[in-house]
């Protein structure tokens, strides 16, 4: 947040307004503002309906919608009591999908920025071919690989492991790119610096590169956290043991006509977003920045 | 070994090694595979080789086709509402009139549902298109003098759902990426033209859209990719692939059935490969427009 407003203090002072613009808003300025406040308000009453469900009984929620005609005399803390007393798999489902968010996240860190290293400090032959690859393999959608991908491990035996979730996607083409675009802007004296004190091509990438690359960790540890987080349709191919799921392929068990957990639906959708909110809050410039570095999709 | 970990030679292709065994073993032999299933009857891991029949089949489907128009119809409807609206947007925030303050909260607030999953958007969607009177979307009809709607019963309603949940999640993302575009043109441009008396609207046009027209050109294919392989939304909002004529179901949601659900790995390996072959189509097309090509090989 305050990195937001410190970006937005240097736009301000890049480009002044007129005086008499800053001291008295113009009509354009309270027509602008206005529109964006209520698209602002129309993009989080989602969240705030689902928000407000929490209060309500589930079953009535799922029956009736959310709705702004909210009985206030009905609220209660229901169903936080039962989130945190009696909800059954809900945080092994929550804890699952921790292990494996931080995993995929520390997994795909070091390998991608590894790639991206080679194919940003190097020059070689076939350098041209393999990217023009990385670039192929980050446009194309997950949906196009995901029957092949899933008739190949299960021939590999490998179905229903958090290995075969995250493995595929450790040399992620999308933080590749992003890490190339960044090692592109290191001064290659540094690694010159290294060979001469007899530092091997490996350790100059642990030792000296790697502990200069903080924010481009922090972006690409945020995108891919969340969409780790979020992950759903490639765990939802390979995963059978319910002792294994995660929140998406939890919450979208419930999701049933005939279900009889609907408390637990509503509130445990809401809770899921609480760890993505809290960072967002916290560091909103590496989210955006995360984001929008690639063709991300989830 | 000591020469292996010295040699600049040798260094890069082992920098970029866990890129080409991802490469060969989750995508080229999968994808492979499904080129030659695609020839085959696949019956309980019995494959019959019977040449084109399956693309036979495909062109004769009746309901392949609806999927196709349904993926299609999406894809179009998405680049009318999601390139116009969030330029429109990002030209308001961008502008030097307004509010730093409303302009931070509605980056901040148009970002976070793009952080929710879609296990959690779908979820929530469906109970705001719920059938009763008075979930929100009937309650916004009522205001607007008709209703209620039973959304999701409907081919047209239904598509107005799954529409309103693209355009919650993906404004915000494409607004902050022609931000970027335009917080990159030389305030200069704009300058000169308020000299010659050229309107906002004019500078908008004749200045600011040619100028991140790479940035339209990026955002158009991304959105192409992700109309053309949506499936999890719909799959979420009718709560399964299953929806009323099959009025949700998309290319992949038919990839999905026949491959995953049905286990007819043949012919989904041939609706699979016709969806690739029209994404590698666009995919090439892009990079060529854009000059990737030339400039990865300069």
């Amino acid at each position: 947040m305050m990195a937001a407003l410190q970006e937005n203090a240097q736009a301000a002072t890049a480009r002044p307004a007129p005086a008499e613009r800053r001291t008295r808003p113009s009509t354009g300025a309270w027509v602008q503002g206005v529109l964006l406040l209520v698209m602002a308000l129309i993009s989080l009453i989602p969240l705030i309906a689902i928000f407000v469900g929490t209060f309500q009984d589930g079953n009535e929620v799922i029956r009736r919608g959310v709705s702004f005609d909210v009985d206030l005399g009905s609220l209660s803390l229901d169903n936080y009591v039962l989130l945190f007393t009696d909800s059954g798999p809900y945080f092994r489902w929550f804890a699952n999908t921790l292990l494996l968010t931080v995993g995929q996240v520390v997994g795909t860190l070091l390998v991608s920025s590894f790639v991206a290293y080679g194919f940003a400090m190097y020059e070689f032959r076939t350098k041209t071919l393999w990217f023009i690859m990385v670039l192929l393999v980050m446009t194309v959608p997950f949906e196009m690989l995901m029957l092949p991908l899933y008739v190949q491990v299960n021939d590999m035996g490998l179905a229903d492991t958090y290995t075969v979730i995250v493995l595929p996607f450790l040399a992620s083409a999308v933080t590749i790119f992003f890490f190339r675009q960044y090692f592109l802007g290191i001064p290659k004296e540094i690694l010159e610096a290294g060979r001469v004190d007899g530092v091997s091509e490996f350790g100059i990438f642990f030792r000296l590169v790697l502990p200069i690359t903080k924010p481009a960790m922090a972006a690409m540890a945020i995108l891919n956290g969340m969409l780790c987080w979020n992950n759903f349709l490639w765990p939802l191919l390979v995963l059978r043991s319910p002792e294994k799921f995660t929140l998406p392929i939890g919450l979208n068990t419930l999701l049933t006509p005939y279900g009889n957990n609907y408390e637990l639906l509503i509130i445990g959708a809401f809770f899921s977003l609480i760890p993505v909110l809290i960072l967002f809050l916290a560091f909103q410039r590496f989210f955006i920045e995360g984001i929008t570095a690639g063709a991300v999709k989830g | 070994m000591k020469q292996l970990l010295y040699s600049k030679r040798l260094a890069p292709y082992l920098f970029i090694l866990p890129f080409l065994v991802t490469l060969a073993v989750f995508w080229i032999v999968p994808l492979g595979r499904s080129f030659v299933m695609s020839t085959q009857e696949v019956l309980y891991g019995q494959a019959t080789f019977i040449g084109l029949d399956n693309y036979e089949r495909l062109w004769r489907d009746r309901i392949f086709w609806q999927a196709l128009y349904n993926s299609l119809r999406y894809t179009v409807l998405t680049l009318v509402l999601l390139i116009p609206i969030p330029l429109v947007l990002a030209a308001l925030i961008n502008s030097n009139i307004g509010s730093t303050r409303i302009k931070t909260f509605f980056k901040a607030s148009m970002f976070v549902p793009a952080l929710t999953s879609v296990v959690v958007a779908g979820i929530v969607f469906r109970l705001i298109f719920a059938e009763s009177d008075v979930a929100i979307m009937n309650q916004v009809a009522d205001f607007l003098g008709f209703g209620p709607v039973r959304w999701l019963r409907g081919d047209a309603t239904g598509l107005v759902a799954l529409l309103a949940i693209a355009l919650w999640r993906w404004t915000g993302v494409n607004t902050m990426y022609f931000l970027a575009g335009m917080q990159a043109i030389p305030t200069e441009y704009y300058e000169a033209a308020s000299i010659d008396g050229a309107s906002k609207v004019r500078q908008f046009i004749h200045i600011t859209i040619p100028n991140i027209r790479p940035t339209i050109v990026y955002v158009v294919t991304i959105s192409v990719y992700g109309g053309l392989s949506m499936f999890l939304e719909s799959f979420m909002l009718y709560a399964g692939n299953n929806s009323p004529n099959n009025q949700g179901l998309t290319v992949v949601g038919y990839l999905y059935r026949k491959g995953i659900e049905e286990n007819d790995l043949g012919f989904a390996s041939a609706v699979g490969v016709v969806l690739l072959a029209v994404i590698m189509a666009i995919n090439i097309s892009y990079l060529v427009a854009s000059g990737t090509f030339k400039k990865e090989a300069a």
